[in-house]
């Protein structure tokens, strides 16, 4: 590998921290996707224009003076119709997990359209009250928007996996995933329970648009850049998990940012799929 | 030659005059562009539209070809037609190495093998981007001399891409019209049961994505000169896969023609709002058109079409009666087998043991099946009957002993070698390909079990078999317009095409009404008759005694008892095992068969 340099310990654990912040941003984009293709068996590639969506209109607002924080407000209701939308399209049309996939990445090229539209295809970048703030802890730069990310990430997948693990509802939805017919036949109401979850899925990962307009520069044909990566993150969490991603997201965070420290920038890309194609060829029963 | 691959030709050559008519370039330009998505979205369906294993990784393969003739062109100055059959076998080595390493992991189906193709067009694009390949600054051809095969540069192109496409479209049909297309067409419906018709699905796969890559790979290297210009950021990207799974799925992929419609369909609709200056909308347009597509036409557009015209010509036809086996209907022996003396033992099982994890579902089995007998395999519910077809016949691999078919260990034995040895087997729940006709599911079954060379040869075999099975009259019908028994026979047919010497039959009669059951009979008779030894695992009893020469008893996964029929019924400790009651009378002329019957509408 050309221009292997051996970083400081500041400058790696440095990257290390942006490797928790990164991976907290995949952790909270795969977490809508993991819990769509586990729990409903639909691969939700609409989910990266959902994003982008919600970032752009949070970063439309913000123009207006609105704190990008309070923009969730209105963001987190709208996405969660507009999820709920889509899966009471797809449940009508008894969408194969693999259709799913097609139809959704039909959605992200009308969404991109739209975007493009509206906002140009120019990069943009949010400018807010959080923008450029940041806090030293010890020798290291903490910037605060990077650590809205991180705890959001961190609080939702939490109180995902608590909703799934411990209430009524997150056992009829993991129920209704390992057999539908079965769960129906025990009183689960899987039509209804469905479009909760879609919309709560598309409201998570309008959570993650919006986090993606505070930390990171918008052009509307980045939504497929985060594809690969996020779905690394999705496989190697284990599908239908909530804690998985957010695990697997920063494993991937922190490998690349050490790579990125140690090599060069661009040999960032490789890691997470070697990852993944290792845990795959090697563990099958471990991702996915 | 057949008729379409001659017209594909004439088509061609007519095309290749084009250029003399002096065209503006850019109509070139755009026949090019048609012609360069018909190579890639074609030979993309060569794995993913037959099989049903969709690569996202045909940008990894298209840009290997691509890279290769840059590099070749810009550092060591080769001539440029000469670089185009590297590329190719550059591109079908990319492919052989992770099929085979992806095909050999069972798990790996469906969205796992897209997702991990699809992670492969980013690992290769950054190493092409940080190694000396491209340097990230991407590789320039412009003083690379363009060959004059055309008037203009311009209809060079056009000419290099016609040549391509042609070539993979007599490809293209030449595998969909053959035995290796059907056997690939078989793994899209059903991989388990495609591989114990005999159909070597690894081997398969791997072969169709070595062609499809190597297509790509050509397409890689015209488009290098084309583009003149090349960066990893424009090739190894998401779009190339995306948009020949676009052009595929909307012209259909089960038709070799149907990624070409799709392809100029696409391109065609794409150019249209570039020239007018509507590309956002064009973008928006293609997801509008794929999610139509997938809501309404999910098989495709020439699929649809055919199925209208094909609707048009059968109205009025036949209105099939049931299946009534016809006794006069002459069946083909077996194929000769190297001792064929009756009464000698064919299939020797020994020590059989097989373990899922903890579970001990056959634990030590020894049984000898003798040439012209027909052997039930009788047992309780869980008793290991199922496992020991799904060893034999080479579905599962056994955790010890030993398994010797005419002296020949089968233990290790892929499946599809076990098939076209002389094994047969049916599955208790039907499973036939759902996309085949009733015909070409038995044709499938005599080109690879039954080692007939050409389909046409296959289908006239297989007319033969449904005739002695009677489903002559649902030849051309889905095997989703049969009923239960009609299915079932269709397993029997599937089975009996092979010509094995040996057939495994995994309770055909279960769920059958009693005048079913009778055809049934019968015809398991028959077949034994034409020279078939069978293991016939069973439990209605009324057809287990009818028929079987001698009964082996399962509890546990071990051999409980052995002998006639009646006689190893009426012993305590079967009668303990298989009906749960220790005391029962068991009267020895019409033995109870209502615990099948209570199974059927279970």
């Amino acid at each position: 590998m050309p221009g292997f340099t051996l970083p400081s310990a500041t400058l790696l654990a440095q990257s290390v921290l942006s490797g928790i912040f990164v991976g907290a941003l995949y952790a909270l984009m795969g977490l809508g996707l993991s819990l769509s293709w586990g729990l409903l068996r639909v691969i939700n590639l609409a989910h990266f224009a959902f994003a982008f969506l919600a970032a752009y209109v949070c970063l439309q607002l913000a123009t207006h003076g609105v704190d990008p924080l309070l923009t969730l407000l209105g963001i987190v209701p709208a996405f969660f119709v507009l999820g709920a939308l889509l899966h009471w399209l797809m449940t009508r049309f008894r969408m194969t997990t693999f259709n799913s996939l097609l139809l959704t990445f039909g959605l992200m090229g009308i969404v991109e359209a739209v975007i493009q539209t509206i906002w140009t295809a120019d990069f943009r970048k949010l400018e807010s009250a959080y923008a450029n703030q940041k806090f030293r802890l010890g020798a290291l730069f903490v910037p605060v928007p990077e650590l809205i990310t991180l705890v959001l990430a961190v609080s939702l997948a939490l109180a995902i996996w608590a909703v799934l693990r411990f209430t009524d509802l997150g056992r009829a939805l993991r129920a209704a995933a390992e057999d539908a017919p079965i769960a129906a036949a025990f009183g689960v109401d899987h039509k209804r329970n469905g479009l909760l979850l879609a919309g709560t899925c598309a409201a998570l990962v309008a959570i993650a648009g919006v986090c993606i307009a505070l930390t990171a520069t918008l052009a509307p044909s980045q939504m497929y850049a985060w594809i690969g990566v996020v779905f690394a993150a999705v496989m190697l969490g284990g599908l239908g998990s909530a804690i998985g991603p957010l695990v697997a997201g920063m494993l991937i965070g922190v490998s690349e940012a050490v790579t990125m420290a140690v090599t060069a920038p661009s040999w960032a890309p490789i890691v997470s799929f070697t990852l993944l194609i290792v845990v795959l060829v090697f563990r099958p029963g471990k991702a996915a | 030659m057949s008729k379409a691959t001659l017209a594909i030709l004439v088509v061609a050559a007519a095309m290749a005059l084009l250029p003399l008519a002096g065209l503006p370039a850019f109509y070139d330009a755009l026949l090019y562009l048609m012609l360069h998505w018909i190579v890639l979205a074609t030979s993309w369906n060569i794995l993913s539209g037959t099989t049903g294993y969709f690569s996202f990784g045909h940008g990894a393969f298209f840009g290997a070809g691509l890279y290769t003739t840059s590099t070749l062109l810009a550092r060591f100055e080769w001539p440029f037609l000469w670089t185009l059959p590297v590329a190719a076998a550059v591109a079908a080595l990319l492919g052989t190495a992770l099929g085979a390493v992806v095909f050999r992991v069972r798990s790996v189906r469906g969205e796992l093998f897209a997702l991990l193709t699809l992670a492969v067009t980013f690992v290769v694009g950054t190493i092409v981007g940080n190694t000396p390949i491209d340097g990230g600054q991407g590789v320039s051809l412009t003083s690379v001399p363009v060959p004059h095969l055309g008037p203009t540069q311009s209809s060079t192109f056009y000419l290099l891409a016609l040549a391509a496409a042609t070539l993979t479209l007599v490809v293209a049909r030449a595998i969909f019209f053959s035995r290796f297309g059907a056997g690939l067409l078989a793994i899209h419906d059903d991989e388990d049961a495609a591989e114990v018709m005999g159909v070597p699905t690894y081997r398969y796969k791997l072969v169709a994505l070595a062609i499809s890559c190597a297509l790509a790979g050509v397409a890689g290297g015209i488009h290098a000169l084309f583009l003149s210009y090349v960066t990893v950021g424009e090739v190894f990207t998401i779009t190339v896969p995306l948009t020949v799974v676009l052009m595929s799925v909307l012209g259909g992929t089960r038709h070799w023609a149907g990624p070409a419609v799709g392809a100029i369909a696409i391109t065609g609709l794409l150019y249209s709002f570039t020239a007018a200056d509507h590309a956002v909308a064009g973008k928006a347009a293609i997801g509008a058109i794929l999610i139509a597509a997938i809501l309404f036409m999910p098989a495709g557009i020439l699929p649809r079409l055919q199925r209208a015209w094909r609707s048009v010509v059968r109205r009025g036809a036949k209105t099939s009666a049931g299946v009534a086996p016809s006794l006069a209907a002459a069946a083909p022996p077996p194929r000769a087998s190297p001792a064929t003396s009756a009464g000698d033992v064919v299939l020797r099982v020994s020590g059989l043991h097989k373990r899922f994890k903890g579970v001990r579902a056959l634990a030590g089995v020894a049984v000898d099946v003798r040439r012209g007998e027909i052997l039930g395999l009788l047992g309780p519910n869980g008793s290991g009957k199922s496992t020991f077809i799904n060893v034999v016949s080479g579905h599962y691999t056994a955790s010890a002993g030993e398994i010797v078919f005419e002296g020949r260990a089968l233990a290790g034995t892929p499946a599809h070698r076990i098939a076209a040895g002389g094994i047969a087997r049916t599955y208790q729940i039907p499973r036939p390909f759902a996309h085949m006709t009733v015909l070409d599911n038995v044709a499938l079954a005599a080109m690879f079990g039954g080692g007939v060379a050409t389909p046409r040869d296959a289908r006239a075999a297989a007319l033969q078999w449904l005739d002695f099975t009677g489903l002559a009259a649902k030849a051309d019908a889905l095997p989703d317009e049969l009923n239960l028994h009609q299915r079932k026979f269709l397993e029997l047919a599937r089975a009996l095409a092979s010509r094995p010497r040996l057939v495994l039959l995994d309770e055909v009669l279960c769920g059958l009404t009693p005048s079913e059951i009778d055809d049934a009979v019968a015809l398991i008779r028959r077949i034994r008759d034409q020279g078939s030894t069978i293991v016939f695992v069973e439990h209605v009893m009324r057809a287990v005694m009818a028929l079987t020469d001698r009964v082996v008893v399962f509890n546990h996964g071990e051999l409980l008892a052995e002998g006639n029929a009646t006689e190893v019924m009426q012993r305590p400790e079967v009668m303990t095992a298989y009906l749960g009651k220790a005391h029962a009378p068991l009267p020895t002329a019409a033995p109870p068969s209502a615990p099948s019957e209570e199974r059927a509408h279970a």
